[in-house]
């Protein structure tokens, strides 16, 4: 056994069981210190296998360093740091232990140099998160915590099966690129496309996430898909399916966001169509979309952060989160309306934002592969997200009407949560190159271009102008779309319903009928010897004699 | 009447305001597609190198997603109460 380092995750794995242990004072400190103290572990991690354990007749590598795992682990940590800080005063300990053993299992995964070590921080990432959902502690998020963990426990298993027969088919249990083909593979795949949010099971994620408590949903945003863009990223980089699941992923979440009422859903459906342009970009495979891709959840975990501490602490102050419900807010809470129009600007790519100079790589790789109809997908794409997140966000939740709220900004802790990641929003943007060197591959990248920027602009402005001018159409409505969870949520009830009352009705019929049966049988069976019965009767003198001679005969008969 | 209720909202929110903020709006449009004079757009794949393709792009492929939002909201869209009940009794 080889243990030449401590494993990052760990610090955040065990922290969480010791959080509800601590009094007031001391664990807040520690909400804040155990994501510092690993962002420091991971920053000072040399490059190679650092743990190596023996297992049965493999080695298990916990501890993997390269840039691609740091660059993961690094932004996982400074998010569980905002997200404590944002979640500083939320009374439900537990929401806040299962977030950081859901923080420190993403970063066990992002560290993880086999599969097998990948498969169990995989599952306790899906415990943790489905424990932040249920801590909302409302009828709601104990039902969606439910769908949420059944559907990531058979995605579990998917990857389970996957795994093993990988090992069976290659000897090894390293994680390394691999290539589509073999069963095994193609279930690797599927089990890492559940977490993506990727069709057709990806209406687990507007399910649950905003049913999570306004700390919860923050820290949900982060890690479960990004985790999974980036097993992506290390296992199948350049496969060519991830382009067109990454496309429809793109729209998906455009058309569905464009379509809802409820804020936290916005950007739930806004987060599947983020994803959709890291996917597309590692389906592409060049250097420069692996980097863009890479850069894009970086930046993309924390504008996505911001929206949603936006939305948690309109939600926190108000405890409202339908778009029909709210309006006029910049009005009272001037700072959460900033911050959340700084988030909607990143993620909107506008210049001088973090996802201008991420985003803006995949498209370039797009063109430089000469992929036409994926650049003008993207294209369109770019100025759709203006449209569903970049403006309805902060257009129906802090301007549209005034709805007469006048809630103050969140209290200090969560302010502060917001100013932090709205300042490396634009401070990512302003001065890309840090993030830049942090990217698995060397990067000759210029977002700063007179073309690039006037495209950028033009493109933005103009789908603006399509928002102010369509407002009509897009009028709020109390209402819901029907998602792929229609299937298990509706038609699986109804069919289950269908089927039991079937079997139960057979069940009685069955029943009945033999209870029938055997009341005739019984009946037949004792009639001679009731009252009235052949056997109960008195019989005359002649007959009996004619009976007994008759039984006599047929004796003799017999024996001789 | 109607001056003094203009007069009690905040200032962002007046006619006036809002009035200013459409004209910036458009100036800033315009300026956008008047850059383009200045900077050398090199396209890629034939479509994208006629004048102002991000600004019609963009406006267009906006007006199409909404458009099509819409209609498929007539088949998808349910009262928010739709779940409401099925999880409860069984």
């Amino acid at each position: 056994m080889i243990i030449d380092a401590f494993p990052p995750g760990l610090v955040l794995v065990f922290g969480a069981f010791l959080l509800p242990l601590l009094p007031g004072p001391v664990r807040a400190a520690a909400i804040l210190l155990l994501p510092l103290t690993t962002l420091a572990l991971i920053i000072s991690l040399p490059d190679g296998n650092l743990v190596a354990i023996p297992f049965l007749d493999y080695e298990l590598n916990p501890l993997r360093s390269d840039k691609l795992g740091r660059l993961f682990g690094i932004i996982f940590s400074i998010m569980a740091f905002a997200g404590g800080l944002f979640a500083l005063k939320q009374e439900r300990v537990a929401e806040l232990s299962a977030a950081f053993l859901y923080a420190g299992s993403a970063i066990g995964v992002a560290f993880a140099g086999d599969l097998v070590t990948v498969f169990i921080f995989w599952e306790m990432m899906a415990i943790g998160s489905g424990i932040v959902i249920w801590s909302a502690a409302t009828p709601a998020s104990f039902r969606a915590s439910m769908r949420y963990t059944l559907v990531h426990f058979a995605g579990g298993v998917v990857l389970m099966f996957g795994i093993a027969m990988t090992i069976v088919d290659t000897g090894s249990i390293a994680f390394e690129p691999m290539r589509v083909g073999s069963i095994g593979t193609w279930l690797i795949l599927a089990g890492f496309l559940v977490n993506a949010g990727a069709p057709p099971l990806s209406a687990w994620l507007p399910d649950a996430y905003p049913e999570a408590s306004f700390s919860g949903s923050v820290f949900l945003s982060a890690f479960t898909t990004k985790t999974a863009v980036y097993v992506l990223l290390r296992g199948f980089p350049g496969t060519e399916i991830l382009i067109y699941i990454g496309v429809f992923m793109i729209f998906y979440g455009i058309i569905y966001a464009l379509l809802e009422n409820d804020m936290r859903r916005i950007l739930a459906y806004s987060i599947i169509n983020q994803v959709g342009f890291m996917v597309t970009g590692i389906g592409i495979g060049t250097e420069l979309a692996l980097n863009g891709a890479a850069a894009h959840a970086f930046a993309h975990i924390i504008y996505k952060a911001l929206l949603l501490m936006s939305a948690g602490s309109v939600m926190y102050m108000t405890g409202k989160r339908k778009c029909t419900d709210l309006g006029g807010l910049f009005q009272s809470m001037p700072l959460t309306a900033t911050c959340g129009i700084v988030g909607a600007l990143a993620i909107s790519a506008f210049p001088l934002t973090s996802g201008f100079v991420t985003k803006s790589m995949i498209a370039q790789a797009a063109v430089d592969q000469h992929m036409l109809y994926v650049w003008y997908a993207l294209a369109a794409a770019s100025a759709g997200v203006f449209l569903h997140a970049g403006i309805k966000f902060p257009w129906f939740v802090f301007f549209q009407k005034d709805s007469g709220l006048r809630p103050d900004d969140p209290p200090w802790n969560m302010r502060w949560a917001m100013i932090l990641f709205a300042g490396l929003c634009i401070g990512i943007g302003v001065h890309p190159a840090p993030l830049y060197a942090l990217l698995p591959f060397e990067i000759d990248y210029v977002p700063y271009t007179g073309p690039h920027v006037v495209a950028m602009l033009q493109l933005l402005l103009f789908s603006g102008l399509a928002f102010f001018l369509m407002l009509p159409l897009m009028k709020r409505t109390l209402t819901l779309s029907l998602d792929f969870d229609w299937f298990y949520r509706k038609l699986g009830t109804v069919a289950a319903l269908a089927v039991t009352d079937k079997i139960s009705r057979i069940r009685n019929r069955a029943e009945a009928s033999g209870r029938r049966l055997l009341d005739t049988t019984i009946a037949a069976a004792t009639r001679p010897v009731k009252p009235r019965g052949a056997l109960a009767r008195n019989w005359e003198t002649g007959s009996m004699v004619l009976a007994v001679t008759v039984a006599l005969g047929l004796f003799a008969l017999l024996f001789f | 009447m109607s001056d003094l209720s203009e007069l009690d909202k905040h200032w962002l929110v007046r006619k006036a305001t809002i009035k200013k903020l459409w004209i910036l709006g458009l100036l800033m449009l315009a300026l956008t597609v008047v850059a383009e004079l200045r900077v050398h757009m090199h396209g890629e794949f034939g479509l994208d190198e006629l004048f102002a393709f991000n600004a019609w792009y963009g406006l267009g492929t906006c007006a199409i997603m909404v458009v099509g939002a819409k209609i498929l909201g007539y088949v998808l869209k349910r009262p928010d109460t739709y779940y409401e009940g099925d999880d409860h009794d069984h």
